[in-house]
Parts: C-alpha cells; sequence; structure tokens
C-alpha cells in the first residue's frame, strides 16, 4: 500500500482553513447512531472522547488506570507552548513551527506541524475556559516562560504541574459527558487486540483487568490516545504500566509503524540507585539553567564531591559546547553525559550519573534566591534521596521519556488502517527526530481536542447508513480467540523467572545498544539478544494465578511479549537509517569532535514499517518535503 | 535490611480476608516503598504463588493511583508523602510492618490492596467541571485573574485524588478531597456561571455515595500529599450554604 499523507493543497498557512472548508461532515441528528471506541484518557485520547461526546457522538472510552485522571499526561512538569505572543517578543505561528521542524532535525511532516502551531493559539483559550489556573502576572494575564531550543517565551505553565492541570481539565469534561449519558467509561479494562471487517477496524477485544473477562465492543471508527512505550527500557521517566501493546497489536493487524526507534532520552533524571529500582524520576530540565554538569577530571575518582577541586573537575558540557554551556538541546546532554560515563568518569555508587553543581549559583545569587527558583525540585529530590541539594551536588542520569515514534499517520490523523485513528504520543507525526520541551503536552491536546473531531467526521459520514454494528461475526470471533489463546499460552509457561527480570534485561539491551549512541555491530548483537530472550520468555516467564479476576503478572506479561517484539523492530529501523539525526546518533555518523552528520540526500523520509506476519518488515518510505523553510544543519558550539 | 511483612490478603469485595505474614531479607534502604512489594512479588513469581495486588502507576507522587494503609497510617509515617516516595530508609532493620488496604465504606475492596475509588469520580460527575465544550472559549486574555486568586486556585486544584483523606477519615469523609474541586473552582472567574448548582449536586452525590459526615478534626490535611488545606472544607461549607440560601 502507498503512502497518502492526505495533504491539503494550498499554501501552507491555509491548508488548515481549506481542508475545513472541504471535509464532509455528519449531520447532528445522525451523530447518535455513530459508535466510536477511544482508547486512553490522557490529554490525546480524553480529549477527543470528551469533544466527540460533546458533539453528540456515542463514545465508548477504555483505559487500564482505576480512574481517567490517572493517565500519563498527569506526570508532565514544565508546562505547554503556544504562539500567543503575549510577550511582544517577536513570536509568531511562523517561528513556532520553525522552531518545532529544525527542534525535530528536519525529520517531521511540514503541514502536521504547521498546524499544530496554528491551534496552540485555540488551545491556550480552551484550558483557560475549563479552569487550569496557569500561572499569572500581577497585572492578571497570563505569564510565559521560556523553554529549551527556542529565542521566545511562549510556554505556559501551572508551577511544575502542568500536566495534571491539563489532565484535570479534559477529565473534567469526561465526567461531565459521563453525567449526560454521552459517554461510556469502561476503567480498568485493557485492550488486546482490534476487529478489522472488509478492510476496516470496526471493533476491539478487550480484558477486564477486575473480572478478567474477556469482551466484545463494536464501533464505527477506532481512536487511539495510548501514549508512548520508553518503558521498553523498564528504568525510564514514564509510569509503570505505561506500555505499547495498544498501538503494537494495531500494527501487527495492518497499521504501518513509523521512525520506531526514535526515543528522547531525557538528560537529568535521577540516577538508578540499585537493581531493584523501577522508575527514574525525572527532573525538571529548567536546573540546567543555573547548574553545572560536571565529572572529575580523574577515573574513578571516589573523593566527595566538595573535596575535589575545580582544576579537576571537568564542565564537558561547558569545554564542549561553548555558545550553549549547559543548555544545549536534551539530545545532546544526554549523549555528553553518555561519553563521559563510558570513559570511566561516572559518579555515585554504580558510576551511573553526573554531578548537576549549584555552588556556583547559590554563592551568585545566594540560597534564598536558589530556592526560590527550584525549591520544590530540590524537596523532591531530598524525598527520593535523601540527599540535601544545596550542600552537595545532585547525580543525574539520562533517562528514556519520549517516544518520537509510533503508528504512521496521514494529515488526518488516520493509520494505514481505514476507520482507525491514532493521537498524541502514540502516533508519529510532529516531532521529527527530537521532541522540544512542552511540545508533548500540545501535541496531545490539540491532536485530541480540535484535529481528530474534525477529521474523523469526513470518515464518518460515510457510515451513517451502517447502523449497529454486530459483534456476532467471524472476524470478532477469531480476534477473540487470538486474545485468549494468548492468555492460556502465557498461564501454561509455568516458568521460573519473574516478568520484571526478563524487562530489566531487555531494557538493559536496548538502553546499551538502541537509545543515545548506536553502531551497526552493537545492534546486531542486540538483535540476537532480543531473540534470545524473547524465546527465554516464553520458555520461563513466571506468571502465578489464573485469568479469573485481577492478575497484574498476566498483565505485565501481555506488555512484556509486545516489547520483545517492538524491540527488535526499533532495532531494525535504527540499522537501516544510515545517517544521525536528533535523538538518533549513529557512531559511523559523526564528525571528527562527535557531532551528529545527517544525509539528507538519501534519509530525507519518514520510515513507516509493515508488519509481515512475524518476518521481516517491509519499509515504507514517506519522502519529507520542505517548501517554507530552509534546511540546515544544527549546531550548538 | 530484614522486614516482617503483614500484608491484607483478600480474593475479592464477597470474600472475607485475613493478614498474612512474610519475611523478606535483603532490602535495601534505597528502595521505595513500592519497589520493596516488587521484591516480595518477584520471589512470590518465583515460587508460583499468586502475587500480592497493589496500585501503582507513575511512582512519582502524582496520578494519585498508590494507596496503602502503612502501620495504620494513610500513605505511611511521613507527613504529605505519597506511598512511592516512601523509601526504605525510613524503616527500621527487623521492624514489622503492617500493610492494608485503603478503607473505607465507599471504597470495596477488589482484591488485596486494590480498592475501587469509582465513587470520587461520581463525585465529580455530580458537578466538578465547567461546561466549557471545546470550541466555546473566549481569548484567554479576555478573562484576567489576579496573581494571587490564580495560585490559591491551584493550592486547591492540585489535588492528586488519592482517596488518603478519606482512608485516614474516622468518619470516612470525602470532604476534604470534594472541597478541593468546590474551591478550585469557586476562586475562578470562569466557575462562577455554574457554582450555586455545582456545590449543591456534589455534596448530594457524596451523601448518596456512602461517605461519612466531616467533623472537623483535621487528619485528611495531615495526610494530604499535595497539603490541600482545612479552610477548603470551610469554603465548601459556605458555598453550600450559600446555596441553600440563594436558591431556595
Amino acid at each position: 500500500m502507498a503512502l497518502n499523507a492526505k495533504t491539503p493543497k494550498g499554501p501552507l498557512k491555509d491548508k488548515w482553513q481549506n481542508y475545513l472548508d472541504n471535509t464532509n461532515i455528519v449531520n447532528p441528528a445522525n451523530r447518535k447512531k455513530i459508535d466510536i471506541i477511544v482508547v486512553g484518557s490522557g490529554l490525546s485520547g480524553g480529549g477527543a472522547a470528551a469533544t466527540l461526546a460533546e458533539l453528540g457522538y456515542n463514545v465508548k472510552n477504555f483505559y487500564f488506570q482505576d480512574s481517567a485522571r490517572r493517565a500519563h499526561s498527569v506526570a508532565a512538569q514544565g508546562g505547554v507552548n503556544a504562539a500567543k505572543n503575549y510577550k511582544n517578543d517577536g513570536d509568531n505561528i511562523y517561528r513556532m513551527f520553525y522552531d518545532t521542524i529544525k527542534g525535530g532535525d528536519y525529520r517531521s511532516r511540514e503541514s502536521n506541524v504547521y498546524r499544530m502551531a496554528q491551534l496552540s493559539v485555540d488551545l491556550i483559550d480552551h484550558m483557560t475556559a475549563q479552569g487550569v489556573p496557569f500561572g499569572r502576572e500581577y497585572s492578571g494575564y497570563l505569564s510565559n516562560r521560556s523553554f529549551g531550543g527556542v529565542l521566545v517565551s511562549r510556554t505556559f505553565y501551572a508551577r511544575g504541574q502542568t500536566g495534571q492541570q491539563l489532565l484535570m481539565a479534559t477529565y473534567q469534561a469526561l465526567m461531565k459527558q459521563v453525567k449526560v449519558g454521552n459517554l461510556t467509561e469502561y476503567k480498568r479494562h485493557e485492550v488486546l487486540d482490534y476487529v478489522i471487517i472488509d478492510g476496516k477496524a470496526r471493533g476491539v477485544i478487550v480484558r477486564d483487568l477486575v473480572t478478567g473477562k474477556i469482551e466484545r465492543h463494536s464501533a464505527h471508527a477506532v481512536v487511539l490516545g495510548t501514549g508512548g512505550f520508553g518503558k521498553i527500557f523498564y528504568l525510564s521517566t514514564l509510569a509503570m504500566n505505561s506500555n505499547g501493546s495498544a498501538t503494537w497489536r494495531a500494527h501487527k493487524k495492518g497499521a504501518y509503524f513509523a521512525n520506531p526507534s526514535w526515543t528522547q532520552i531525557h538528560p537529568t533524571a535521577l540516577p538508578q540507585a540499585g537493581e531493584h529500582q523501577s522508575k527514574l524520576t525525572l527532573m525538571s530540565e529548567s536546573l540546567r539553567n543555573d547548574g553545572r554538569i560536571w565529572v572529575p577530571k580523574k577515573k574513578d575518582d571516589d573523593r566527595k564531591p566538595g573535596d575535589i577541586p575545580d582544576e579537576d573537575r571537568d564542565y564537558y558540557l561547558e569545554r564542549r559546547y561553548p555558545a550553549f554551556g549547559n543548555l544545549v538541546p536534551r539530545d545532546v546532554a544526554s549523549r555528553a553525559a553518555k561519553e563521559r560515563m563510558d570513559a570511566g568518569h561516572g559518579v555515585g555508587s554504580l558510576k551511573n550519573a553526573v554531578y548537576l553543581d549549584f555552588k556556583t549559583a547559590i554563592a551568585t545569587y545566594g540560597k534564598d534566591t536558589i530556592k526560590e527558583r527550584y525549591g520544590n525540585l530540590f524537596t523532591m529530590y531530598k524525598k527520593i534521596t535523601g540527599i540535601d541539594a544545596y550542600s552537595e551536588p545532585m547525580k543525574i542520569s539520562p533517562a528514556a521519556h519520549f517516544s518520537m515514534g509510533g503508528l504512521w499517520v496521514d494529515y488526518e490523523l488516520g493509520t494505514t488502517i481505514p476507520g482507525l485513528y491514532a493521537v498524541g504520543e502514540a502516533n508519529f507525526a510532529d516531532h521529527g527526530a527530537n521532541r522540544l520541551g512542552a511540545n508533548s503536552l500540545l501535541q496531545a491536546s490539540v491532536d485530541g481536542n480540535f484535529v481528530l473531531p474534525n477529521t474523523i467526521s469526513n470518515y464518518l459520514s460515510n457510515e451513517i447508513r451502517t447502523g449497529k454494528i454486530s459483534t456476532d461475526s467471524p472476524e470478532f470471533e477469531e480476534a477473540e480467540k487470538t486474545v485468549t489463546d494468548q492468555v492460556e499460552k502465557l498461564l501454561a509457561i509455568k516458568g521460573t523467572m519473574p516478568v520484571d527480570q526478563i524487562h530489566r534485561r531487555l531494557g538493559k539491551i536496548m538502553f546499551k545498544e538502541v537509545a543515545m549512541s548506536r553502531n551497526e555491530k552493537g545492534m546486531k548483537w542486540a538483535i540476537d539478544e532480543i531473540k534470545k530472550l524473547r524465546k527465554e520468555f516464553w520458555e520461563n516467564a513466571a506468571i502465578p494465578g489464573d485469568d479469573k479476576g485481577p492478575n497484574s503478572e498476566l498483565e505485565k506479561a501481555g506488555r512484556l511479549a509486545d516489547y520483545l517484539e517492538i524491540a527488535e523492530l526499533m532495532t531494525v529501523d535504527a540499522l537501516d537509517r544510515k545517517e544521525s539525526c536528533g535523538a538518533h546518533f549513529r557512531e559511523e555518523y559523526q564528525t571528527e569532535d562527535g557531532e551528529a552528520v545527517r544525509d539528507d540526500k538519501n534519509y530525507m523520509y519518514s520510515a513507516a514499517w509493515e508488519w509481515q506476519g512475524g518476518k521481516d518488515w517491509k519499509l515504507h518510505k514517506e519522502q519529507l518535503e520542505f517548501n517554507d523553510i530552509e534546511v540546515k544543519t544544527r549546531s550548538y558550539k | 535490611m530484614k522486614l516482617t511483612l503483614k500484608i491484607w490478603r483478600q480474593d475479592s469485595a464477597k470474600t472475607k480476608g485475613k493478614l498474612e505474614t512474610y519475611n523478606l531479607s535483603d532490602v535495601s534502604e534505597d528502595m521505595s516503598f513500592l519497589e520493596m512489594l516488587d521484591m516480595l512479588n518477584e520471589e512470590l513469581a518465583t515460587k508460583g504463588e499468586r502475587v500480592v495486588e497493589f496500585d501503582h502507576d507513575c511512582r512519582e507522587g502524582i496520578c494519585g493511583q498508590c494507596s496503602l494503609v502503612i502501620n495504620g497510617q494513610a500513605h505511611g509515617h511521613e507527613s504529605h508523602y505519597t506511598t512511592c516516595q516512601t523509601h526504605m530508609r525510613s524503616f527500621k532493620d527487623g521492624e514489622t510492618i503492617f500493610i492494608e488496604p485503603f478503607r473505607a465504606k465507599a471504597f470495596p475492596v477488589i482484591r488485596d490492596l486494590k480498592v475501587d475509588r469509582s465513587s470520587m469520580d461520581r463525585i465529580i460527575q455530580a458537578g466538578g467541571y465547567i461546561s466549557a465544550f471545546t470550541g466555546m472559549a473566549p481569548e484567554a486574555n479576555s478573562i484576567p485573574i489576579h496573581h494571587n486568586i490564580a495560585e490559591s486556585a491551584f493550592d486547591s486544584a492540585a489535588c492528586i485524588g488519592c482517596g488518603a483523606c478519606i482512608a485516614t477519615c474516622k468518619n470516612s469523609s470525602a470532604a476534604l478531597f470534594m472541597s478541593a474541586k468546590v474551591a478550585h473552582l469557586a476562586k475562578l472567574p470562569q466557575g462562577q456561571v455554574e457554582r450555586l448548582e455545582r456545590v449543591a449536586w456534589m455534596v448530594n452525590a457524596h451523601d448518596d455515595e456512602g461517605f461519612g459526615s466531616c467533623t472537623n478534626t483535621g487528619a485528611c490535611a495531615m495526610v494530604c500529599p499535595q497539603e490541600v488545606q482545612l479552610l477548603d472544607i470551610t469554603r465548601m461549607n459556605y458555598e453550600y450554604n450559600r446555596s441553600l440560601c440563594v436558591t431556595n
């Protein structure tokens, strides 16, 4: 199947309006005849579900948490970008588009990115009307802060809990629709397969995580707002239950998966403290405004940080990148930390961290000022590590954070399966090879609230005569059997290796070879190791209990089974791309001083992979055209 | 460190539960409380025994999904921590730790330490929102809000909906949880239109769900991970009385 991005005609700035002018919509009286399944309750899924319900469709919302308010959008700290230009500092929609394309290292689709920048303006209005307590100036007007990779202040924030506040607004809108009766919630339900009838997505097979029952649900269209799969590394900034199964199982039903290997590794997370660690807590990027990052010049220097004099310290970011110093973009900062740790200069008992030191800042501005700026982060650091970062430097380390890759979607956010849509982090659309800070909340919300409800109607306008879709068909039967067979197969393993231990080992392989720095030899080794581990999983995973009620080990095992396949495709994708771009750094393609070398002639494309029944994937290329921006090399020297 | 764990095991809401004893050794001080439970579950899984079911997700104190009553205290002994932020360094070697689910009539046990907190969602469904549908919003800066009002609204809006306030309350009242939402929306100009109905609807839903009445002991505010203030309950009572006066 050839990829058709369905980009509307006309100048870049008019494309979305041209689309809206010409798209088909559904008569309000007919919307009640249409069922839509939305998977996920975060900013993208929840936003889509609430908005579609407001429009009058019958919406069924599935999610695995115990409440829609738990979706992982809740954890985003810093903010949400919008081209409001409230600061009068020269911001506009084009500049935001420009920053996002450049930040993504020229590997995203122009038309989608421009639309996201356009709709950012409406999003702030919407969230404000919903009651989000955004930070305000004393004048009463909305306040902005700066974020990495841009020269203007366009980030709106609600202290360090912006994601939580946007999610609460979305959750409240969902709850309103439950009350009105337009939306039915299916909490603690996990989607395990899709039903495709005559080539169209017509339903899902889910497992009720309380009763263990497998259920069939039909709809005229299915929307996935199921987030990213960074938890594949086991240790990551993601929530424990975040997973890639909803998108992966869609992939196995025919949805192409795009740029799977592009994972953002965030430079300022807390390091692993021991083998039993389950999660790496993020410390906001803003700390790099005043903190200086360093490691000891001597290898394995065991002195306490306070006993190491300045001449024995290597402020490696300031040394390598004098222009941007400690404020280089995330991918560059993470890679530089890895380089020092690999060379034997890591600190902490596991030698897996670097110092983030506020000594200079405290000496210059005083402790009170630093406390006012970052007090909540220092408190959080103390809660987790027990260490007072005013008196000794923080230890930080890179951690897997965000999936730029995801299901391939066209301009309408439709996957390659008609009637199946993907919104937010679950799709691949807007961030190219590296996401800018505060663009994640934006993309998720814009996709869910403003884009999808307007594009899905173009598809649904042909469904008004379809009528109720029966779940009593061979296609539903077959999909349900796939699910029940897998559950049985997992429970029959009865091995001795706990699921989390296998997951940790997968994480180690992936973090070593398919994360910040990649090379052909290492990745070929990784593919062999992944295959071996997959075999071991199916032979020796310890999954106690049964399928008659809650069974968290069974849930985790199903997700890990998928990760063990996703891992292979990630590696295949990273091997295929013989260039360095954004978060994808191939050691074979770098300058003499270790900077990324892109190959625009051969790799100016998004790689969309087609599942071929478990044998090698087939690559489809979406060539990227840049008509409204000059393609340049990123430099932070 | 070595620990003795007394953990509540219960198959479902319909069956009786009891405390089971587990011994765990080689627990590291650096572990979080939930990582200690992960360790126990790995040992159980290796032996083919059913693991201890508990709710958790973000493990950084913001999603509100983790619960647990640890040694009789909701989210453990450290004030304003969530269970996932609690670390083993605050326990002693050789200690016996009692681990139970959040208990309230409105929180039926699902299994072991997992409870059903849907009753809290239904309080929000009753009125805890502003009915501004997508597409209706005016320009954001057309609604100026004083810095201090926005900050105060944030303090209430910060509630993570974990339910510790309810689990710790001797009456199992959801007053603090509910008042945080009432106060958040009542403080903002956007929340004025639905202000009178909202509080009445929410309070009625609260009582219908089987939550108890508030007797102002303040235990809730002592455990709240986001430090939502007791004053919000006063604000809610004001809003409720105002609603009765104006609408009747």
